[in-house]
């Protein structure tokens, strides 16, 4: 596989390794010129130098044949927003996969049909609600191939969503509700059911949407 | 009519003052607040400090019924985002964005933005003005 790292930091320089140790194809761009010239000692040949999001960097580290997989992995979510939709729009570079490093950037990357995307911020916070059983939104499942997620919510009294009926909700694109469990008995959640108070409630969506979900089911 | 202008430097503020000028309604968003200065002792018009990647700053400084959008910040990759976030998310009509890269200009020129290059102006203008000089007619052909 042919693969294009663009950013060298911490952690391009270490998907960069792992790629390698695996027998990948690739080159690493790295704009700066103190990192530069330390991973050229390591990766030879393998490094350029240069801006990633200028077109003729990202040809001279072979865009156009196209990579397998360009990763866009620079400390700055605008430049990587920027390689992804150039990747992918001008090259046709059949996957992309994006650092977000503020999560608030997230719902940009999502407008701009950046996918997937690896947010370590909110990864960590994922994991940090999964260890705390009465936050409001618990972690079940993690489906990476699928990039989906599954977790789990309690409607109370106070909630917008009690006495809704589940078409009658603005979830967020990207999220849906799979079933509702009431007095221990579960039922598939379909349109028309309606959320009461006390219920606990199955969603699936792609990461990042907690607070959006949130919103809408828990608290406006 | 009402006009943000996003970036708030030289090209910004004078943008922001041309068109308070011309009677707009302006919103600046810069995130640096000495900036401000830029528009002179007597602004009219709105000044906000943030970043103009902050969408809750763009609802404050009134996105959600501007009639136009200028994004001229410092960052050309910034400004393509932005420019995006305007003309997706919130439906703006005319979105304005500053790009100095003439490649990403283009490329995002033939994706439906407007960009200008302040770049690939000055070349034309540059060539232009040197093909506009009278060379004397000994030294051209020597």
């Amino acid at each position: 596989m042919y693969v294009i790292v663009a950013g060298g930091g911490k952690v391009g320089a270490n998907v960069a390794r792992s790629l390698l140790r695996l027998g990948h194809e690739l080159t690493l761009i790295e704009q700066r010129a103190d990192r530069f010239d330390r991973l050229e000692d390591e990766f030879e040949h393998q490094v350029q130098r240069g801006d990633a999001t200028e077109l003729y960097v990202l040809e001279r580290a072979g865009i156009a044949r196209p990579p397998d997989i360009v990763l866009a992995l620079t400390g700055d979510d605008e430049d990587n927003m920027v390689i992804c939709q150039i990747a992918k729009e001008k090259y046709d570079v059949p996957k992309v996969i994006a650092r977000v490093n503020d999560p608030r950037n997230q719902a940009h990357f999502d407008l701009l049909g950046i996918s997937p995307t690896v947010c370590a911020t909110a990864r960590i916070m994922a994991l940090v609600e999964h260890e705390v059983p009465e936050h409001d939104l618990i972690h079940l499942l993690e489906l990476h191939r699928e990039n989906l997620e599954i977790v789990e919510v309690e409607i109370d009294r106070d909630s917008p969503s009690a006495g809704k009926r589940v078409e009658g909700l603005a979830l967020p694109e990207g999220a849906r509700l799979i079933s509702v469990m009431r007095n221990g008995k579960a039922e598939i959640a379909v349109g028309a059911t309606t959320l009461e108070a006390g219920d606990q409630v199955l969603a699936i969506l792609e990461p990042g949407k907690e607070d959006e979900l949130r919103r809408v089911l828990l608290r406006s | 009519m009402k006009v943000l202008v996003i970036g708030c430097g030289r090209v910004g503020s004078s943008i922001a003052l041309e068109l308070q000028r011309e009677g707009w309604d302006v919103v600046v968003v810069d995130e640096n607040e000495d900036a401000l200065s830029r528009l002179g002792d007597h602004w009219p018009g709105s000044f906000l400090v943030g970043h103009g990647m902050d969408v809750d700053l763009l609802r404050d400084a009134g996105i959600e019924d501007a009639d136009a959008v200028v994004v001229a910040t410092d960052g050309d990759n910034t400004n393509i985002v932005i420019g995006q976030v305007a003309q997706k998310r919130f439906d703006i009509q005319c979105v304005v964005v500053r790009v100095l890269d003439p490649a990403r200009a283009r490329f995002y020129a033939a994706r439906g933005l407007s960009t200008v290059c302040p770049t690939s102006v000055a070349i034309e203008t540059l060539i232009d003005a040197v093909r506009a000089c009278e060379i004397p007619s000994a030294k051209a052909a020597g």
